[in-house]
């Protein structure tokens, strides 16, 4: 036994007892989860929000319930030993946002660049 | 019952793949029935193909890695002598059909079954090492991934006997890869066997990255490592980030021509410029895997053949981490062409440029090592001195590439074949070539034969230039890449000449056959018995040559960088440590016989077995959930073996 | 050349080494462990990336065939959504009961997260085979082959966690709540997050954005 109590509930390679979890800590997420997600829905299906900034706001919301899942399900702190973690995570963070960003300029540009097509 | 696979799959009446065919299989059959005779398949097995130890599995990829040079360099002579007949009126001995495949199957075997595992062995060989650990993070998966390598390598070389390659380059463009174009297994060859060797790439890369960040010896810091290392992380962090979009942009193709999807097809909304897109967002990163492990040798080389530390040791530690970063975003200046507007091409031509900076700083630290140092022009050093020059004016060319009207002339010309072999064969092969110089002592117990080491040096060396200098002059003449027939009598005096630069390039290579020979032959007059044949300054020189299986029996406690190096200056009387038993991984034919049934699946999946390939799939996974049920797999070295190894020494 | 072998008595690493710049030794199994499995979730995280990349830019290519407004049943993706949420509960409770060694009260959150999500693959399943029953199946156009795609990988993952689940539970009712075992049920844990926040990006981006 590695004399380690808490290691579920641990950061991934987290090495001192840090951002523990509790009953408290996963119902709190699961809360602002769903809170977050009927928010989404309302937004997208409704006018509430001016119908231009839909996306927008879509958008802010799966960010801030990421959010939520990475401190309250994946407990990702700011304690010094998350540092690697967190490095990792704003790396893939860095690469999907150059993937997906990078493709949607490129393809669009290229589109806006194709000869008019006939009806399909 | 068997797909579409039948007795016209073998090229009975082409007589080239039938006869290079015939030749591989009896020198296969020739190399097991000694093996059998000889009775080493026991030893075999328990010391290699079961083998966890990052050594054995370093020295496994190299050996593929070498074998595999043979195949691609035949393609590459091939095509040489095809370009340099073919000319005019005279058609050449080698038919469009099988040119195409010829350049296909060039491309994606030396990048991704040479290349990848040369570099890739190299670091699986010293990064532990170096570290001063006894294995990677994940030994097991260590040798999943290399015989999943191994098993892409032997599907590509199927297709040489059994159906036909790809003939869509290395690239596999829609809509020339999708079924409409391509309805042979051609295709079907090149993404199967590059999806499973790209899930063994994927595991080294979360691996080693892995080892880099969370196992050094007590007190080597971060800046401590040594530089092959933060180039090894470097390069492993563009694998993780990578290679998930070339399984990504594969599955989608496969998804076209198997479930008849339209994410490419030229019908039903496909939009074939994604392929290139996403494509070349990993392929740009690939060759910065590649290069960077090649940078990483390099200095390594440069400061112990300079009997200097590295010059700035920091610098280089910033620069490799930028060129990383930026290798991530400069992936159009693949296809300038293809239509994008000004700007988009103007920011990825500027990113190009700029990726320039970090590498000539560490270029000019490399030039500062060697500066007032003690310079040893054993042949780990003149490959360096080779590789600055070969490199630094592939380089220039690549920063001439980088701007996009410059590019519109020359794109897909010779010159960017001559670019882009000038600094993969001036920086990736002559790092390799460089590392496995270097380290073969560490790994064997003696060094290789200079003389023929020198040989096979100035061989290639001159052989490249010779070979490539008139493709730069062919490219800015109007030649295209990939030409079976050319049609222009006036390029022919140059393809002669490159013609001969490909046979100065075979004789390098035979070199390294000869060395190798002469080497073993001759061991005995250059034992390795110190450990440290180089005078050495990292902690892979401190252990014997070659390293007992746990590497150290004390893991060392580090101070400085150029940890050894700082050892032996401050070194007292070797006093004997106090010694622990050590666990270490045991063996596990996991790795093996799940790519055994990988080359099942995917033979399947080309022919179109489905039955056979569903059995495959279970099979491979049967294998790993069975050997993931044992979770006793280590064994334990007791202090008193351990004390008996070391006193051995 | 003798080997030098240190042979001061191990001093303590110090503190500002062995905190923050690395330099504190290798590191325990666990942590390596799960570190790993961290940066293989990372480059799932790409894969999906390069998926969603290819939706996004196929989003209006429906060459005349039915678009998401005219699929998606917003009603259905709302109980799958509550349905995966849920089950990121249970596992995370399920989690904690193994943490504090009670393997019976593991299993039972393991039951629930396993019915909720097979509810999920059920509730999907039956969305995909009615759009081919209709004749948008992902054939019909590029838009429905990169949906089916990008949301058939998503749903492929979370059938291959279920499967891991069934063979990790096993393996606690055979061995019991050993460090082995356990670091795996983290890792399990950490790839059911990943995709409860990949299925975030799913809904908004393919099904929200997709309908309005």
């Amino acid at each position: 036994m590695d004399g380690s109590d808490r290691l579920l509930d641990r950061t991934p390679g987290v090495e001192e007892h840090e951002a523990t979890a509790s009953y408290l800590s996963y119902t709190a997420g699961l809360v602002l989860a769903i809170l977050a997600t009927i928010a989404s829905f309302v937004v997208s299906q409704t006018n509430l929000l001016w119908a231009p900034g839909i996306p927008v706001g879509l958008v802010v919301l799966a960010i801030a319930q990421i959010g939520i899942h990475l401190v309250f399900f994946l407990h990702l702190g700011s304690g010094p030993d998350s540092t690697n973690n967190i490095l990792a995570l704003a790396f893939g963070v860095l690469i999907v946002f150059l993937v997906i960003t990078g493709s949607v300029w490129i393809i669009t540009n290229l589109n806006s660049n194709m000869m008019p097509m006939t009806a399909q | 019952m068997l797909g579409r696979l039948s007795w016209d799959a073998i090229p009975f009446n082409e007589p080239l793949p039938l006869l290079s065919g015939a030749v591989v299989g009896i020198v296969i059959l020739a190399i097991l029935v000694t093996v059998t005779v000889k009775g080493w398949w026991p030893y075999l097995w328990r010391e290699w193909l079961t083998s966890v130890d990052h050594k054995r599995i370093g020295v496994m990829y190299i050996a593929l890695g070498l074998v595999m040079l043979l195949r691609g360099f035949s393609d590459a002579i091939m095509m040489r002598t095809q370009q340099a007949l073919a000319v005019g009126d005279a058609q050449g001995y080698l038919p469009p059909q099988h040119y195409d495949q010829v350049f296909s199957a060039h491309g994606t075997i030396m990048i991704f079954f040479v290349a990848m595992p040369l570099v890739i062995g190299l670091m699986n060989f010293a990064v532990p090492l170096q570290l001063g650990v006894r294995d990677v993070a994940f030994p097991t998966l260590n040798s999943v991934s290399l015989w999943l390598t191994a098993t892409g390598a032997l599907l590509v070389n199927m297709s040489l006997v059994i159906g036909v390659f790809s003939r869509a380059s290395w690239w596999g463009y829609p809509p020339l890869s999708e079924l409409a174009y391509s309805p042979d297994v051609g295709v079907d060859y090149y993404l199967w066997s590059l999806q499973i060797s790209g899930i063994g790439t994927l595991l080294t890369g979360i691996n080693f990255v892995t080892t880099i960040l969370k196992l050094r010896a007590p007190g080597m810091t971060y800046f401590r490592m040594p530089v092959f290392c933060w180039t090894a992380l470097a390069a492993n962090l563009l694998i993780v980030a990578a290679f998930p979009v070339l399984t990504a942009t594969f599955v989608m193709l496969l998804l076209d021509r198997y479930l008849g999807m339209h994410f490419f097809t030229n019908d039903l909304g496909g939009n074939q410029m994604m392929y290139a897109n996403l494509f070349w967002a990993w392929g740009h990163p690939e060759v910065y895997i590649l290069v960077l492990t090649a940078f990483g040798v390099f200095s390594e080389v440069a400061a112990t053949f300079s009997g200097k530390g590295l010059f700035s040791y920091r610098s280089m530690v910033w620069a490799t981490l930028g060129i990383c970063i930026l290798s991530f975003m400069v992936w159009l200046h693949h296809f300038f062409t293809m239509g994008a507007g000004a700007d988009v091409n103007a920011f990825f031509g500027i990113m190009s440029s700029i990726i320039a900076v970090p590498t000539g700083v560490k270029v000019f630290n490399w030039l500062f090592t060697m500066f007032r140092g003690r310079i040893v022009f054993k042949t780990p050093a003149l490959w360096l001195v080779g590789f600055m020059v070969t490199f630094v004016i592939g380089g220039l060319t690549g920063v001439l590439l980088a701007v996009p009207p410059v590019d519109f002339v020359l794109h897909n010309s010779a010159f960017l074949v001559a670019h882009f072999h000038n600094v993969i064969i001036g920086g990736v092969v002559f790092g390799a070539l460089a590392g496995i110089t270097y380290w073969f002592p560490k790994a064997f117990g003696f060094t290789l034969d200079e003389r023929w080491g020198q040989a096979s040096f100035w061989c290639w060396l001159i052989g490249f230039w010779l070979a490539f200098t008139p493709l730069y002059a062919l490219g800015l003449m109007g030649m295209t890449r990939r030409l079976q027939h050319i049609a222009d009598p006036s390029w022919q005096p140059l393809l002669l000449v490159a013609e001969a630069g490909a046979v100065v390039i075979f004789a390098g290579i035979l070199c390294q056959i000869a060395q190798l020979y002469v080497s073993i032959r001759t061991r005995e007059r250059r034992l390795d018995l110190t450990g440290d044949p180089w005078n050495g300054r990292t902690l892979e020189w401190s252990t014997s040559s070659p390293p007992p299986a746990y590497n150290f029996a004390v893991l060392p406690k580090v101070e400085t960088i150029d940890a050894f190096w700082h050892m032996k200056r401050t070194g007292r009387a070797p006093v004997e440590p106090v010694y622990e038993s050590i666990e270490m991984p045991r063996n596990s034919p996991a790795g093996f016989i799940t790519a055994f049934f990988a080359v099942v699946m995917g033979f399947s999946l080309i022919w179109h077995i489905w039955w056979l390939a569903i059995l495959g799939f279970l099979a491979a996974a049967t294998v790993v959930l069975i050997a993931g049920w044992n979770i006793e797999r280590e064994h334990e070295i007791s202090a008193a073996e351990v004390a008996q190894m070391e006193r051995a020494r | 050349m003798a080997i030098a072998t240190i042979d001061r008595a191990p001093t303590a690493i110090p503190t500002e080494l062995a905190r923050g710049r690395g330099g504190g030794g290798p590191a325990p199994k666990r942590i390596v462990v799960a570190y790993g499995f961290w940066i293989f979730i990372l480059s799932d995280m790409v894969m999906f990336s390069a998926l969603f990349a290819a939706f996004a830019v196929l989003r209006g290519n429906t060459a005349g065939g039915p678009t998401g407004a005219e699929l998606f049943n917003l009603r259905n993706v709302f109980i799958e959504t509550m349905c995966l949420l849920l089950s990121s509960y249970t596992c995370g409770l399920g989690a904690l009961s193994a943490e504090l060694r009670y393997p019976g009260r593991f299993l039972i959150f393991a039951a629930f997260t396993f019915v909720l999500g097979t509810a999920f693959l059920v509730i999907e399943a039956t969305e995909f085979a009615g759009m081919v029953a209709k004749g948008a199946g992902p054939s019909r156009s590029a838009f429905l082959s990169a949906f089916f795609t990008l949301v058939g990988t998503h749903g492929v993952h979370v059938a291959g966690g279920l499967i891991a689940l069934i063979y990790l539970s096993a393996q606690v009712i055979a061995k019991g709540l050993q460090a082995a075992v356990l670091r795996r049920l983290l890792c399990w844990s950490l790839f059911w997050h990943a995709l409860d926040i990949v299925w975030v990006g799913v809904f908004t981006l393919v099904y929200l954005m997709g309908a309005s």
